[in-house]
C-alpha cells in the first residue's frame, strides 16, 4: 500500500494513462469526432484499471446521484464547493457520469482540490467503493430508460449494499422518496432533506417488504406498515418572503435559497447540495449564496435566441422530469414545443409519453417535434390536445411562434428528452 | 333509446404501472367516448377490491410488485368471475405472464398465476429480449376480421409457452416475443389477449383496441370510425423501423435463442 500526503503522486502506470487520457480528448476535440471526455478516460482505464481510485486519492470528493437532476445538483455543488478554501474544484460538467468521464474530469483538472463528480445510478456503488467520497448526494429514483437500466428497486438496494460499507461517507438523501431512503438507510451517517416527490408511481411498492407504501399528501410523509417509514427530516424547504424559499435547518436556522435558475425543484436540489457542501466544511449559508451565481446548467434554461425566436430550452428526461417543468411552465398561454427522440442516450422506447401528464398542456399552443414527434403527436391526440407535428426542431420553433399568443420573456419554450434537447443546443 | 355504457378497468397501476402501459386504459376509453359511448376509466389500486368492468387492462411491472399482483388478484377472485361472465382482458407483458398459469418470480421459482389464459412463462436462458417487434397476426384470430400487423416494444426475461386451451396471436417478423423457438407472440382464448408488447399497444394499434371495445360494449353498437391519421402516420414510421431492424438481423446471421 502506497501512503501519500498533500500532493498526491501518482506511479509511472498511472502518469502514462493521465497522459494517455489528456491526449485522446485532445485529438478527439481537434478532429471535432465529440466534447473528448469519454474516449480519453476509456484510455486512460484501459492503461490502468485502478486510475480512477487514484487520480481521486487524497481529494475531498461529492458524488451526485438519483434520476432526476444529477447535473444541475453537481454544478450547484461545485459552485458552493469553489467557495470554500479548498482549491479549485474538478467536476464532470459535461455530463458524462460513468467513470471514463469521471477520469476524463479529474485527469484534466488541477491535482488537487475537491471533486464533485455526477454519477450514474448503477455506478454509484462501484464507485462509492473505489473512490470513498466524503459525500454523496442522493436525490430520488424513478423509471428512466426502461429498455436499458435495472429496475429502480434493484437498484436501491446496490445503493444500499454500498454505503453500509462506507463509514467515511456522509450521505445527503431525500426523505420524501422511499426508494432513496432505502438506498441510504445503512449509511454510516445520513443528513436527510425533505426535498419533495412530484411522481410517485414508482415509488409505492414498499423496498422493505414489499408492501404498500401510504403517502400523506398533508405533511409529506409516508409509511407501510411493515413500519418502514419516512426517516426524521433534518433540512426542509419553506415558504419565504415574496414567494421565494427558504431552507429550515435542524439547528433552527432560516436559510434563503434564492437561485438564478428557476423551479421548485431546483430549490430542493440546491437544498441538498448545501447539506453537503457543509458536511465537506462550507456552511450551507455560504454555500447558498455561492449557488445563487449559476444561471445555466449546461445550457438548460437558457434563452437563445433561435431564427429570431426567444426560446427558453429545458430537459426532462423521464415522467418524474416532465411533470416538473410542466408544472414550470404551467399558467401562461407561451406556445410550448416538445422534441422527442429514443436514441440510446434517451431509452429506446418511448412508452414512458402515456407516463406524462401532457393533459396540462391543453389550450395552448403545442408544437410535436423531433424523431420520435409521431409517438409524441399520438399520445397528445388522446391527451385532447391540439398540436402541429413538425418533424425538424427549428422549424417547430418557427412554427410555435407564428401562434398569436405571447407573453413578456421567452416567446417559446422548448422542452426536450435529452439527445433532442442536445441537438437544439448544439445546433443555435 | 338505450346505448351501451362500458367501464374500463386499468388493473392495480401501483403494481403493474411500469412501460407506459396505462395507457391502454386512457386509448380504450376515448375510443369510446369520441364515439359518443357513455364510458367510465376506473384506475383500480390494489389496495381495494377489483371493481367489475367491462374490459380489464393489466400492464408491466417489476418482479416483486408482479407477485404481489398476481397474489392479490387470486385472492380477490373478480378477474377470473368477470371473464367467465363475458369481460373482456388485455394483459401485456408482466400482466401477460400474471394471467396465465405460472410465471418465474425474480429468483426463476415458479408462481402460480390467475389462470384465465392457458400460457405458462419460464425464465429465458438469455439475455432479456429488449426492442421494437413487428409481428403478423395468426388466423384464425380473436376476432371475426385479421387484424393488421402488430408493432410494439418488448422488454421482458420470460419465455412463454402457449397451451392447448389457448392460440397464439401473431408471428414475430422482427424480435422475440414468446421466444419459446416457434416465433409465436402473445395468446389468446375468448376475450383474453395477451401480448408481450408495449408502446402502449392499442396507441399503436388502435384495431386491437377496437377490437377490445367492440366487446366491452356488445355486439349491438356500431363502433364508427374515427380520424385515426395520427395513429396511422405512427404505425406507417414504426412497421419502416421495424422491418428495417428485422433486415439488418437477417444481414447479420441468425441470432441463438
Amino acid at each position: 500500500m502506497t501512503i501519500t500526503s498533500g500532493a498526491t503522486r501518482l506511479g509511472a502506470r498511472a502518469r502514462v494513462a493521465v497522459g494517455a487520457t489528456r491526449a485522446v480528448n485532445a485529438v478527439s476535440r481537434q478532429l471535432r469526432l465529440g466534447s473528448g471526455t469519454v474516449i480519453g478516460g476509456r484510455a486512460g482505464l484501459a492503461l490502468d484499471p485502478g486510475l480512477l481510485g487514484r487520480l481521486a486519492a487524497g481529494r475531498t470528493v461529492a458524488m451526485v446521484s438519483g434520476t432526476n437532476g444529477k447535473t444541475t445538483t453537481t454544478r450547484l455543488l461545485a459552485a458552493a464547493l469553489a467557495a470554500g478554501d479548498a482549491g479549485p474544484v474538478v467536476t464532470n460538467s459535461t455530463g458524462s457520469n460513468m467513470p471514463a468521464g469521471h477520469v476524463a474530469a479529474l485527469a484534466a483538472g488541477a491535482r488537487q482540490g475537491p471533486a464533485v463528480l455526477e454519477v450514474d445510478e448503477g455506478y454509484l456503488p462501484g464507485l462509492v467503493r473505489s473512490v470513498g467520497p466524503g459525500a454523496v448526494v442522493l436525490l430520488n429514483l424513478s423509471r428512466d430508460q426502461l429498455d436499458r437500466t435495472s429496475e429502480v428497486r434493484r437498484v436501491a438496494g446496490r445503493w444500499r449494499a454500498a454505503l453500509g460499507d462506507a463509514p467515511a461517507t456522509t450521505v445527503v438523501a431525500n426523505a420524501d422518496d422511499p426508494l432513496v431512503a432505502w438506498g441510504a438507510g445503512t449509511a454510516h451517517r445520513v443528513v436527510w432533506v425533505a426535498a419533495g416527490l412530484g411522481w410517485r408511481l414508482d415509488a409505492v411498492g414498499c423496498p422493505a417488504c414489499e408492501g404498500t407504501i401510504t403517502f400523506d399528501d398533508v405533511d409529506g410523509g409516508w409509511s407501510c406498515s411493515c413500519g418502514f417509514a419516512r426517516p426524521a427530516v433534518d433540512v426542509s424547504l419553506v415558504a419565504g418572503a415574496d414567494g421565494e424559499v427558504d431552507s429550515r435547518w435542524a439547528d433552527g436556522r432560516l436559510l434563503p435559497v434564492v437561485l438564478g435558475i428557476p423551479g421548485r425543484f431546483n430549490r430542493a436540489n440546491a437544498v441538498m447540495a448545501a447539506a453537503a457542501a457543509e458536511a465537506l466544511g462550507v456552511p450551507a449559508g455560504r454555500a447558498l449564496l455561492a449557488m445563487s451565481t449559476v444561471d445555466e446548467v449546461a445550457g438548460r434554461f437558457t434563452t437563445p435566441v433561435i431564427h429570431g425566436v426567444s426560446t427558453r430550452l429545458m430537459l426532462a428526461k423521464n415522467p418524474a422530469g416532465w411533470v416538473e417543468l410542466l408544472g414550470l411552465v404551467r399558467g401562461d398561454g407561451t406556445p410550448v414545443v416538445v422534441g422527442i427522440n429514443a436514441r440510446v442516450a434517451d431509452g429506446r422506447d418511448p412508452s414512458w409519453l402515456w407516463d406524462v401528464p401532457f393533459e396540462e398542456l391543453r389550450g395552448r399552443p403545442v408544437v410535436a417535434t423531433g424523431e420520435r414527434c409521431l409517438d409524441l403527436s399520438v399520445r397528445l391526440r388522446y391527451a385532447e390536445v391540439a398540436h402541429e407535428t413538425v418533424r425538424d426542431p427549428f422549424d417547430a420553433v418557427r412554427c410555435a411562434a407564428a401562434a398569436p399568443a405571447r407573453h413578456g420573456g421567452a416567446a417559446v419554450e422548448f422542452i426536450g428528452n435529452y439527445t433532442a434537447f442536445h441537438d437544439l443546443l448544439g445546433r443555435r | 333509446m338505450s346505448r351501451a355504457t362500458c367501464t374500463v378497468a386499468v388493473v392495480y397501476p401501483d403494481l403493474l404501472g411500469t412501460y407506459g402501459d396505462g395507457g391502454n386504459g386512457l386509448v380504450l376509453a376515448r375510443r369510446a367516448a369520441w364515439r359518443g359511448i357513455p364510458v367510465e376509466l376506473v384506475e383500480a389500486s390494489s389496495s381495494g377490491p377489483l371493481p367489475r368492468a367491462d374490459v380489464y387492462c393489466l400492464g408491466g411491472g417489476e418482479d416483486g410488485p408482479q407477485v404481489r399482483a398476481a397474489e392479490a388478484l387470486r385472492a380477490d377472485g373478480t378477474l377470473a368471475r368477470a371473464v367467465g361472465e363475458g369481460a373482456a382482458v388485455l394483459a401485456v407483458c408482466a400482466g401477460y405472464q400474471i394471467v396465465g398459469r405460472s410465471f418465474p418470480d425474480a429468483q426463476g421459482a415458479a408462481r402460480e398465476g390467475v389462470g384465465i389464459l392457458d400460457v405458462t412463462t419460464v425464465k429465458g436462458p438469455g439475455p432479456r429480449a429488449v426492442g421494437e417487434v413487428l409481428a403478423d397476426p395468426l388466423a384464425p384470430g380473436p376476432g371475426p376480421d385479421p387484424l393488421p400487423v402488430l408493432t410494439g416494444f418488448e422488454n421482458h426475461a420470460g419465455v412463454t409457452t402457449v397451451g392447448p386451451g389457448a392460440v397464439p396471436l401473431a408471428r414475430v417478423v422482427a424480435g422475440v416475443g414468446n421466444g419459446n423457438g416457434d416465433r409465436s407472440e402473445g395468446a389468446w382464448a375468448g376475450r383474453v389477449v395477451g401480448t408481450y408488447l408495449h408502446g402502449p399497444v392499442l396507441a399503436r394499434n388502435p384495431g386491437l383496441a377496437d377490437l377490445l371495445l367492440g366487446w366491452a360494449v356488445g355486439p349491438g353498437v356500431r363502433l364508427a370510425p374515427l380520424d385515426d391519421r395520427a395513429e396511422l402516420a405512427l404505425r406507417a414510421d414504426r412497421l419502416g423501423a421495424g422491418r428495417a431492424g428485422a433486415g439488418r438481423r437477417l444481414a447479420r446471421g441468425r441470432r441463438a435463442g
